[in-house]
């Protein structure tokens, strides 16, 4: 729970409790008081972290003078107050309350769903025996989801989950429905919880006292044996988990009060870790046998054995390494490339860019960030000279306003977006800018579903009703920033009379969010990959970063930038180097200073001067015979990549592919040599979150077969690239990332270990580390912010008669990414198993196609078939699809085309005709 | 995701703005059972749940906090029901005057159970559960939100067959 400010200002509070005196903090319960003091209460509605409901009256405490016991949870101490909780009165009560309930209790004994029930714990500990009270007729179960099995005859109607679902994470499905004696738990209309809204976060498991909500699948009454702390592999956001294991198994995994999640998960962190386990796990390393020619085709995962043989690794890595070495000696470094993961941890992206530059000796070395965010970096870098965050997400606490733009939170980012929503229920004025109408819409107070593509003139317009109506602040222009007077001069253009009918936004509304925006005492702005993927993705970032410039929304609590970022570690990746135009730091590798400084700390004198090439330009590069050889760690660009037939082509053309992952993935089909590799419960190394805040991931299992850890894989391929390198512990990579990242220097493996995560930037060893950065101007050559105008520049490919519809990609809640690992989950893919598509109804309707009907969806570049989803939040005329699915890839369809500073693709926006398949 | 949701009625809105102005501005769901009883009004005695998310929509509530209302409520109904509806108190002071032969008579009468409609539509006998505050004329029950008191078979049949 957070520290409540009060606490540490206001006096203490004496009490006397159970005849001996106590203190308690402003604001604290008697319950939580008595807790502090090791003094147990019985207690079952309460959970700590939650508003306390005072329902269950489990608490009871007499306090004198009172003619009524008063519910301990509920009640604050005053001066003086004698509180009871162990007298007859007391105890009788509570006694009583545990026996009522437990005669509800299915044979009146013991919860069968669960090890750890809190109510056998209790009755146990107060001697509760066999109840005197006829049982209650008993509800049947609800095993409809895949997730989460429902036995309400276990429920006590405490209504943890009520406010797990409603007041946590805000997702609204759960309902206290019915009265008197009919009174029940419900999910939506009293429906089964796997037809309901639900979205299976599990927050209600993790809070239910009893084992009512239990993990689908778990066979009741195991009790973990080890609990590792570790980080969510997934995304950006960053949560902390346990994983619970039971004979060196993972058996489930709960959330841990991480600064980033306060113990909230999503489906993916909490369901999504059996991938670990799935038979398609590469167990040994795989060697293209001679004569199996590699083509275009895609291979499915059962043709592994027809194309590749079994090899040591020895063997394999001799190949792999030896092709390399050889293609470096024949044509040159630059006939090699990299791709690296956000999906590793820090030490392993600092690692391979260290590879490629030092052992390659080119700078051709990238990763999907280029695919994400590499726009909103450019803009940040090139603006404020940072890209990080200013602030990180759980400051929507302490904003006013707060503006959420071409983001689906609610999909991409769950557990920040249940902050959002607490902070919208809260009373903070959500904007939500988008042209998807998504879940966040519902809370938010302004809903701007303006057109696809014209974010420049839409932010353009907000700026130019700040700049007409007077509300920019001149103190910070003037102190911290540069280039004001080109902005002005743009924005002038845009008036919101003239953007309304460009953005489909009315006047009105723009300037009324102007205006909110620009007045408020702290506003935040949030944006997510609706921004940064296309062709002016650098341009709509400009524009974000001129309008908390002009207004000084930045650099204070609650008030700031916040790209959400997408990988659970896209930023360490990018901090650490694993981009081609900067070594760690986002120190660029043109600058001969910075080279030389790299060129001793990684003794390596012949550091390549030339900036490097991004993805989409290696794929290029393929097509043009200058890079022949690849190293792929962790990275699916067979199905992540736009335009993937050019892409596919490209790493067919390849001479040499080696392939590091931990299944036969889309792009492994392309490879000469596969190197098995660890997933990330199998390994222990460091994760940067979209809060900055690095995190230790530790490792809880070992990997399968003869697989190996990344590290130990990526030394031994450096060994045979002909670099001696010594790193006996992972924490030895660790310290040098301090020597060669100022920002982390002051970071030490023991205080990572002690405290599991640490804020960057930490320059100092013992400082706490900056949450809130760009206090005093930024860290550019003038130490002032410049305001980079934008004009209006329209997508790449538009709408034509023969291609009429706007095909936007994304992700879905349950699928991360190229779906490698979560379609191999058992629980995320039972809910969301097959490749769907979603359309407004009206476009739908003009097919006279049906939801669940197949749709083909083709674009310039290729075609795909999916499922037809209806849904009102896309507009009419856009089609939407996640480019997790192998069998319906999206980005057979997707543009190329890139930004001009970012060089990340258009995957929002490109032109497609769609026809009903029968 | 989302579904295709319906508009509120003009009627039904204009209502709900009646409501609306006797609370503050930020307390919209005070009104949302006088909102519901507005659109059930409007809809045959029962609310659909495309009419239960409009409410909610209308007066920017989660669905689940509407849903939980209408079902709570013994004067919401979430499912069609007769036209004419007729809730029995069996509460204490009801039962001791003998509320529970009522209920039989009533049931043979319609050749219904309590919590049914008759299959012409006509009637529909309501599950009661609480006392409806009029302990004194017990037994007692309540047709169209009429209160009819000290009951007997006949004067049971009597109210029911004036109704048409
Ligand atoms: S799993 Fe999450 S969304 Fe589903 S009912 Fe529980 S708390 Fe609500
Ligand atoms: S929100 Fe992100 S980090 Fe948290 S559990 Fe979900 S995927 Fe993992
Ligand atoms: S714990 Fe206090 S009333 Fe339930
Ligand atoms: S007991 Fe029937 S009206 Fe009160």
């Amino acid at each position: 729970m957070a520290a409540r400010p009060e606490q540490f200002t206001a006096p203490m509070i004496q009490l006397t409790f159970n005849g001996t005196t106590m203190e308690a903090r402003p604001g604290e319960t008697i319950l939580e008081c008595a807790k502090r003091h090791g003094i147990a209460i019985p207690h079952l509605c309460y959970k700590p972290g939650y508003r306390a409901d005072g329902n269950c009256r489990v608490c009871m405490v007499e306090i004198d003078g009172e003619r009524v016991l008063a519910p301990s949870c509920s009640r604050t101490p005053s001066v003086g107050m004698k509180v009871h909780s162990d007298n007859p009165r007391a105890v009788k009560a509570q006694k009583l309350i545990l026996e009522l309930l437990k005669s509800d209790m299915p044979g009146q004994g013991g919860s069968p769903h669960s090890p750890v029930s809190e109510l056998d714990h209790w009755a146990a500990k107060l001697g509760v025996g066999k109840p005197r009270f006829p049982q209650r007729q008993q509800p049947q179960s609800d095993l409809s989801n895949p997730a989460i099995a429902v036995n309400l005859d276990a429920c006590i109607q405490c209504t943890r989950c009520v406010r797990a679902c409603r007041e946590e994470q805000v997702n609204d499905v759960i309902g206290y429905a019915y009265r008197g004696k009919h009174a029940k738990i419900v999910f939506d209309l009293d429906d089964a919880m796997g037809s309901s809204t639900c979205v299976s976060c599990g927050e209600c498991v993790q809070a239910c006292p009893t084992g009512a909500l239990m993990p689908a699948r778990l066979a009741a009454k195991v009790l973990p044996d080890r609990q590792v702390a570790s980080v969510c592999p997934y995304c950006g956001v960053g949560c902390q988990i346990n994983y619970n294991l039971k004979d060196n198994r993972i058996i489930f995994v709960n959330g841990r009060d991480g600064p980033a999640n306060q113990s909230r998960l999503c489906v993916k962190g909490r369901y999504g870790f059996d991938y670990v386990y799935h038979p398609d796990r590469l167990t040994n390393p795989w060697v293209r046998k001679s004569g199996m020619a590699k083509t275009e085709r895609l291979l499915s995962s059962s043709e592994l054995t027809q194309y590749f043989r079994p090899a040591t690794w020895d063997e394999a890595l001799d190949v792999a390494a030896g092709k390399l070495n050889q293609i470096r000696d024949d044509h040159g470094p630059k006939a090699l490339a990299g791709f690296g993961s956000a999906k590793g941890s820090n030490e392993e992206a600092y690692l391979f860019q260290k590879l490629v530059r030092t052992g390659f000796g080119t700078n051709n070395v990238d990763h999907c960030t280029r695919l994400c965010h590499a726009s909103s970096v450019a803009a940040l870098l090139e603006t404020i000279g940072s890209g990080a965050v200013s602030n990180p997400v759980v400051d929507v606490a302490e904003a006013e306003v707060i503006i959420v733009i071409g983001s689906r939170a609610c999909e991409n980012h769950p557990v920040a977006a249940t902050f959002m929503k607490n902070a919208a229920k809260a009373g903070k004025i959500l904007i939500v800018i988008d042209p998807y109408r998504s879940d966040l819409a519902r809370h938010a107070r302004y809903f701007l579903q303006f057109r696809p593509d014209t974010d420049v003139p839409m932010l353009n317009s907000l700026m130019h009703t700040i700049v007409k109506e007077n509300l920019q602040n001149d103190t910070y222009i003037e102190k911290h920033t540069e280039g004001y007077a080109a902005l002005k001069q743009t924005v002038a253009k845009y008036s919101p009379e003239k953007v309304a009918p460009i953005c489909g936004i009315s006047a009105e509304t723009l300037k009324e969010v102007a205006r909110v925006y620009a007045r408020s005492r702290a506003s935040i702005i949030f944006w997510g990959m609706g921004i940064s993927q296309h062709i002016h993705g650098t341009d709509n970032a400009r524009c974000l970063i001129s309008l908390a410039l002009l207004t000084g929304q930045i650099g204070r609590p609650g008030t700031g930038l916040h790209p959400l970022r997408g990988q659970n570690n896209v930023q360490g990746a990018s901090d650490v180097g694993l981009i081609p135009m900067f070594y760690p730091n986002y120190q660029s590798v043109s600058d001969p200073q910075i080279r030389d400084k790299f060129a001793v700390l990684w003794q390596a004198p012949n550091l390549d001067a030339a900036r490097g090439l991004t993805v989409v330009e290696i794929i290029h590069a393929i097509h043009d015979g200058v890079i022949k050889g690849m190293y792929i760690m962790g990275e699916n660009p067979a199905m992540s990549d736009p335009n993937l037939n050019h892409a596919r082509a490209a790493l067919a053309k390849l001479e040499h592919l080696v392939v590091q992952d931990i299944f036969f993935t889309e792009t492994a089909g392309y490879a000469d040599v596969i190197l098995p590799a660890s997933a990330f419960p199998e390994k222990t190394g460091t994760f940067t979150n979209t809060d900055r805040l690095v995190q230790l991931g530790r490792q809880a299992i070992e990997p399968p077969g003869d697989a190996r850890q990344d590290l130990w894989i990526i030394l031994e391929m450096a060994k045979r690239i002909g670099l001696n390198w010594n790193y006996p512990e992972v924490k030895d990579i660790f310290n040098e990332i301090r020597q060669a990242t100022p920002s982390m220097s002051g970071m030490t493996w023991e205080r990572l270990e002690q405290e599991h995560s640490l804020t960057m930037p930490l320059l100092k060893e013992g400082d706490p580390g900056e949450r809130v950065i760009f206090t005093d101007g930024f860290p550019t050559k003038t130490r002032r912010g410049k305001f980079v105008p934008a004009d209006y520049i329209a997508a790449d490919e538009l709408p034509d008669a023969e291609y009429p519809y706007v095909f936007t990609t994304g992700r879905q809640l349950e699928h991360w990414h190229t779906g490698s690992m979560t379609r191999r989950s058992e629980v995320l893919n039972a809910i969301e198993p097959d490749p769907v598509a979603s359309f407004n109804p009206l476009d739908l309707a003009k097919l006279e196609a049906r939801p669940g009907d197949t749709i083909q969806i083709q674009s310039k570049r290729g075609a795909i078939k999916a499922i037809a989803r209806a849904d009102t939040g896309v507009q009419p005329g856009v089609v939407f699809m996640a480019f997790c699915y192998h069998e319906a890839a999206a980005n057979l369809i997707t543009n190329e085309a890139m930004d001009p500073f970012g060089k990340i693709p258009e995957y929002k926006y490109c032109a497609v005709k769609i026809s009903a398949v029968t | 995701m989302n579904d295709i949701t319906i508009q509120l009625s003009q009627h039904a809105r204009a209502e709900i703005e009646h409501w609306l102005k006797k609370y503050p501005p930020n307390r919209k769901r005070s009104a949302v059972l006088a909102a519901l009883r507005e659109v059930q009004h409007e809809n045959q005695g029962y609310l659909t749940t495309e009419l239960m998310d409009a409410v909610a929509d209308y007066l920017g509530m989660p669905k689940i906090a509407v849903y939980e209302v209408a079902s709570f409520y013994s004067m919401l109904e979430t499912k069609p029901v007769g036209r004419h509806s007729i809730s029995i108190c069996t509460n204490i002071s009801c039962m001791l005057r003998g509320a529970d032969d009522i209920v039989s008579h009533l049931e043979r009468k319609l050749g219904i159970k309590t919590g049914e409609s008759t299959s012409d539509g006509k009637f529909y006998l309501k599950q009661e559960e609480e006392c409806l505050a009029a302990c004194c004329g017990g037994p007692m029950l309540m047709v169209d939100h009429v209160y009819h008191e000290n009951l007997t078979n006949a004067r049971v049949d009597e109210i029911l067959d004036k109704l048409d």
